[in-house]
């Protein structure tokens, strides 16, 4: 299934519905890579609440997806990483890299609005 | 349900899955989260163990092409555990050592699979063969307190 991607005034949201395989990940990433030229957004949200596994494949994709979209100018904030879906990242040594997290929808918002106040790296 | 199992039935599930696209790997580890929680791991365990299965999985796909897994439940002496059997007849790995190092890899990996992954389980054994294939056995077990 792809995943939406809703547009919330300046910034694009993708919604995680369902576990997704690699190819919808892939389709993720492309979409969104499109989407952010078209609509000149000032950030992008990813929200992987219903993930019950973040494996190191999708870690990586997520990883490519910003560093993407960092160049096309616009920051990413994953949003809704599940507390033991994050400690079994931790335990397989996968880290995040510069990506930026939140915990929900609303502080990732945030975040992209403010990011001087928040975003201390 | 861990203790039915204990006294009743000691072969509570045995189940055998291709792994054949990257499709079968959400399905296979959303199973073997299912069949962790019946056994009665508990949230986070699940977790782990979805994440190694995945790990495991994904390396058939990505170095061997295809494969399959058994999922099964053990039961040794008064010790409950979840263990899985993947297999496959790809290429074998050349320097097992260094293929079990973290940061290892000879594709565009992180290298984080294999140690991880041994990492997580309780039981972790890779045998492989050049030109034969790669086969990992891994258990986890119940902490005595959760039954
Ligand atoms: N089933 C397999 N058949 C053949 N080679 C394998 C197999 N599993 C692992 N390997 C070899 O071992 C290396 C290390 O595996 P590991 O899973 O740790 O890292 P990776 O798959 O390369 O990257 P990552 O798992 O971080 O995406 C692989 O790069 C590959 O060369
Ligand atoms: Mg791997």
């Amino acid at each position: 299934m792809r995943v939406p991607i809703l547009k919330q005034g300046s910034y694009l949201i993708a919604s995680v519905q369902s576990s997704l395989s690699d190819e919808e990940l892939i389709q993720l990433s492309d979409d969104l890579i499109d989407k952010v030229s078209d609509v000149r957004s000032k950030g992008v949200i990813i929200d992987v609440t219903v993930l019950d596994v973040m494996d190191s494949f999708a870690t990586r994709v997520l990883r490519d997806i910003a560093q993407m979209i960092k160049l096309k100018g616009a920051p990413t904030v994953v949003v809704g990483i599940q507390p033991e879906v994050a400690l079994a990242m931790v335990s397989l040594g996968l880290t995040l890299g510069s990506l930026k997290t939140a915990l929900d929808l609303e502080e990732g918002l945030s975040l992209l609005k403010n990011p001087l106040s928040e975003d201390n790296d | 349900m861990s203790k039915e199992i204990l006294e009743n039935n000691l072969d509570s599930f045995n189940e055998r899955l291709p792994i054949l696209n990257d499709r079968d790997i959400v399905n296979i580890r959303s199973k073997g989260r299912k069949f962790a929680s019946d056994l009665g791991f508990r949230n986070q365990d699940q977790t782990l163990i979805a994440t190694a299965l995945s790990e495991i999985c994904r390396n058939v796909i990505e170095h061997a092409g295809k494969g399959e897994v058994i999922i099964k439940s053990v039961i040794i002496g008064k010790k409950i555990g979840i263990s899985f059997i993947v297999k496959d007849n790809g290429p074998g790995i050349k320097n097992l050592d260094r293929a079990l190092q973290f940061g290892y890899t000879t594709g565009r990996g992180m290298g984080v699979g294999l140690s991880g992954t041994k990492r997580i389980m309780d039981e972790f054994e890779l045998e492989t063969k050049q030109g034969v294939g790669t086969t990992v056995t891994m258990t986890k077990w119940l902490n005595e307190f959760e039954y």
